[in-house]
């Protein structure tokens, strides 16, 4: 099978090394080749992080370059901005409503620019927006974002329940299983 | 049974099962995961050293006693353990002796860009060079067999995108050699010039034996293409760009050792191409190789010495097309690192900014204090360079000079190389004032203890030293501690220290925020109704304020109530 690429973006602490660690987790139990690169050392403080997962028959390059991206999943919504250049032309946008203002708009140097959704809608055709940190605190913590963004990735790959909660439980630590299964589910069924 | 791991990892795992048994490290993205994970295996002893130089040191005498030892450092930290390199080099081993350096191409976390090779070719030491986990492990285990049998340390070169990328690799069993005896031998060991004079011809024999393993190893592979219009020979995460971008269309050389080069088997390859090109990151280290043979080869007017390289990048410099994705058209605002909700350095830099000093800094996490609004920090080079920089700041002004100047440094690295420059400090009489930043953990790599914690790097309790203590014993009569959260009590401490015509050094001590037995008060709330609007509290660059019409807002998923702001705040909007 041809490579597939997932860019997992965010802002540094939003827990994007714990999704990567999942689905690799995931893919290598389902016989694939896998792949995934991180960041690690100063981004994590605050700033714009990448993750790239890639898996297929055999996989070589560790990062996914522009125009390869089969779907970005994005923990924040300028971080999705930022990277729709990594998209493939059919590619898929999964982003977390949530805005987190970088300091340079803090400071008042620059502006977060306005209706994002939509202009990102504009421009890829599969964008599919949710409220990962509503969904994260109904699941009872702010921290589960990224569990409620396993789940609507869920939807658009062809795994099986077993698969996915076997990755969950081998991903995090037991006392928080119940509440990032919980967040799973509500990322996975809830509408757009 | 096949896992993912880390680059860093698995060289971890390689080192444990090649019956590596000391490893002496000092922290530094991205290398710092290998230390780390080989700490976890219970036979082997494991420890963050100091500074590189005494881990490289440490490694050598444990090679020497007969155990297979290893130390890992990023790139600039092999500049601090570059005297010892040289001389081990001429000595080489008993047990193997391993050296791990991560380059950093891109400055995901550097202060500088340098390309570790050249190290192998001047200090005349092979380094093995992995492109993907599997690899890493393999050659761990391999380099103890080349550091054992031709009798020199090995260097294990990783890059950001080797280290910290996970793909799959097959673990096996640890297999522990015999402690080999050790045997006094000065003519080895002691390098002075009779004796070093004997030493050199044999490095130079050594590097030719080398040379000659390099031309028959299968770490050095030709792999076969259908169209001889181009062969290109790389190395590192460089093979798998040309593997993503080119699959088997070209014959590639995959080197896996890239010092020493093998000569006939370069040349070989060249005879069966038309055009040579080398692809690899940073500088011209194969393509010069190439050139010394008198090949005609193309690189780096190809592909950039600045930075990281890619497929796309590979692929379009070759002739290939590459169909990037469309970029939105307005602009996106950069997305810095910051210090973080309740980071103890961000009141400390605010005081310093108020005060309008002149700042000279160090390398960790406080090197944001160099960024808006804060601004507070004049020079940042190296470890240590805070202490020693202010030194000759200060002797090359007069006294107005010398009581508006600090250095700021953090607890890791006053130990690493802050420390000398304080002795030199207190011997040669500079009136110089010198913070440290204590936060009671190494920062920035991702909280490794150190020798001022109390803990080991395998989470035991050991000896702590006491900062005040060293400063006071090497020198220092004015030492005093401040809480960096209480600003008034910082401003004051700052002002009277660079009054006094004498050294002082001041501890700004509080534990980093993150660390996960701090406890916090938790949110503050801000009141809109009381709220001028006047900005106070968005002069400390904290994550966790916002101004949203006008009114202060106060992020609670970020906030740790740290109490900071709200000593900026004259109208009481923020408690």
């Amino acid at each position: 099978m041809e490579t597939k690429n997932i860019m997992i973006v965010g802002v540094g602490g939003q827990g994007t090394l714990l999704a990567s660690k999942l689905l690799g987790r995931l893919l290598l139990t389902k016989g694939f080749d896998v792949k995934v690169s991180e960041v690690h050392g100063m981004s994590q403080r605050g700033g714009s992080v990448v993750t790239y997962v890639r898996w297929g028959d055999k996989v070589c390059s560790p990062i996914i370059d522009k125009g390869q991206a089969d779907c970005i999943l994005s923990f924040e919504l300028l971080e999705a901005a930022r990277y729709t250049e990594y998209l493939k032309p059919d590619g898929r946008i999964i982003v977390n409503s949530q805005q987190i203002n970088p300091m340079p708009v803090i400071a008042g140097a620059a502006v977060y620019p306005e209706k994002l959704e939509e202009k990102l809608s504009a421009l890829a055709g599969n964008v599919d927006v949710l409220d990962a940190l509503s969904l994260a605190e109904k699941a009872g913590s702010s921290k589960a974002v990224n569990l409620v963004l396993m789940g609507r990735l869920a939807k658009h790959f062809d795994f099986t329940d077993e698969e996915w909660m076997d990755a969950i439980e081998h991903s995090v630590p037991p006392k928080f299983l119940e509440l990032n299964k919980k967040a799973f589910e509500l990322g996975r069924c809830e509408n757009t | 049974m096949k896992t993912l791991m880390l680059g860093n990892e698995a060289v971890a795992r390689g080192l444990y099962e090649a019956g590596c048994s000391f490893v002496s490290s000092y922290p530094g993205t991205p290398s710092t995961e290998i230390t780390e994970c080989v700490a976890k295996y219970d036979e082997v002893y494991a420890e963050w050293a100091p500074n590189e130089k005494v881990a490289l040191e440490s490694a050598f005498g444990a090679s020497v006693r007969g155990k297979r030892s290893f130390c890992a450092m990023k790139h600039v930290g092999l500049n601090v353990a570059a005297d010892p390199l040289f001389t081990i080099s001429y000595t080489g081993v008993n047990a193997g002796l391993l050296i791990g350096v991560a380059d950093d191409a891109g400055m995901h976390s550097s202060q500088n860009e340098q390309d570790s090779r050249h190290y192998a070719r001047a200090a005349k030491v092979p380094m093995l060079e992995p492109s993907d986990s599997a690899e890493a492990l393999a050659f761990a285990k391999l380099a103890y067999e080349l550091s054992e049998e031709y009798d020199t340390p090995v260097f294990i070169k990783m890059c950001t995108r080797v280290s910290h990328s996970q793909s799959v690799v097959e673990t096996g069993e640890r297999v522990l050699p015999a402690q080999k005896p050790y045997e006094k031998n000065p003519g080895k060991y002691i390098m002075m010039p009779a004796n070093a004079k004997k030493r050199h011809p044999a490095v130079e024999e050594r590097t030719k034996a080398l040379t000659a393993w390099a031309e028959k190893t299968e770490i050095n592979r030709i792999e076969p293409g259908q169209d001889q219009s181009v062969g290109i020979i790389t190395s590192s995460t460089c093979y798998q760009y040309v593997k993503e971008a080119f699959g088997d269309t070209y014959p590639v050389l995959k080197l896996g050792m890239i010092w020493p080069m093998p000569v006939q088997k370069i040349k070989d390859f060249a005879s069966t191409v038309e055009k040579l090109v080398v692809v690899e990151e940073l500088d011209a280290f194969i393509e010069t190789h190439c050139k010394n043979l008198g090949l005609a080869v193309t690189g780096k007017e190809l592909f950039t010495e600045i930075g990281e390289l890619g497929q796309n990048l590979v692929k379009e410099k070759l002739g290939g097309t590459v169909r990037t994705g469309e970029a939105l058209s307005e602009e996106i605002p950069a997305r810095p690192p910051v210090m973080c909700a309740g980071c103890p350095h961000r009141s400390l830099f605010y005081v310093l900014k108020k005060l309008n000093l002149t700042v000279l800094g160090d390398i960790g996490c406080y090197t944001l204090g160099a960024v808006a609004p804060l601004n507070a920090i004049d020079t940042t080079i190296c470890m240590g360079a805070s202490v020693s920089g202010l030194h000759g700041f200060v002797k090359a002004g007069d006294e107005e000079n010398a009581a508006r100047t600090v250095a700021v440094i953090g607890d890791s690295t006053f130990i690493h190389s802050g420390v000398t420059g304080l002795i030199n400090i207190a011997y040669n009489e500079s009136n110089s004032t010198v913070i440290i930043l204590d936060n009671s953990i190494t920062g920035m790599t991702g909280h490794q203890q150190n020798p001022t914690t109390g803990y080991n790097l395998k989470g035991d309790p050991c000896t702590k030293i006491d900062l005040e203590s060293l400063c006071r014993a090497v020198g220092i009569q004015r030492v005093r501690v401040v809480d960096p959260y209480d600003m008034d009590a910082c401003q004051t401490a700052i002002q009277e220290e660079l009054a006094v015509a004498e050294p002082s050094v001041i501890i700004s001590r509080r534990p980093c925020a993150l660390l996960k037995y701090v406890k916090h008060p938790g949110p503050i709330c801000s009141d809109p109704e009381k709220c001028k609007g006047c900005k106070a509290c968005m002069k400390i660059g904290c994550p966790a304020i916002s101004m949203v019409d006008g009114k202060v807002k106060i992020d609670t998923t970020l906030c740790v109530g740290c109490g900071v702001c709200e000593q900026l705040c004259k109208f009481g909007a923020l408690g």
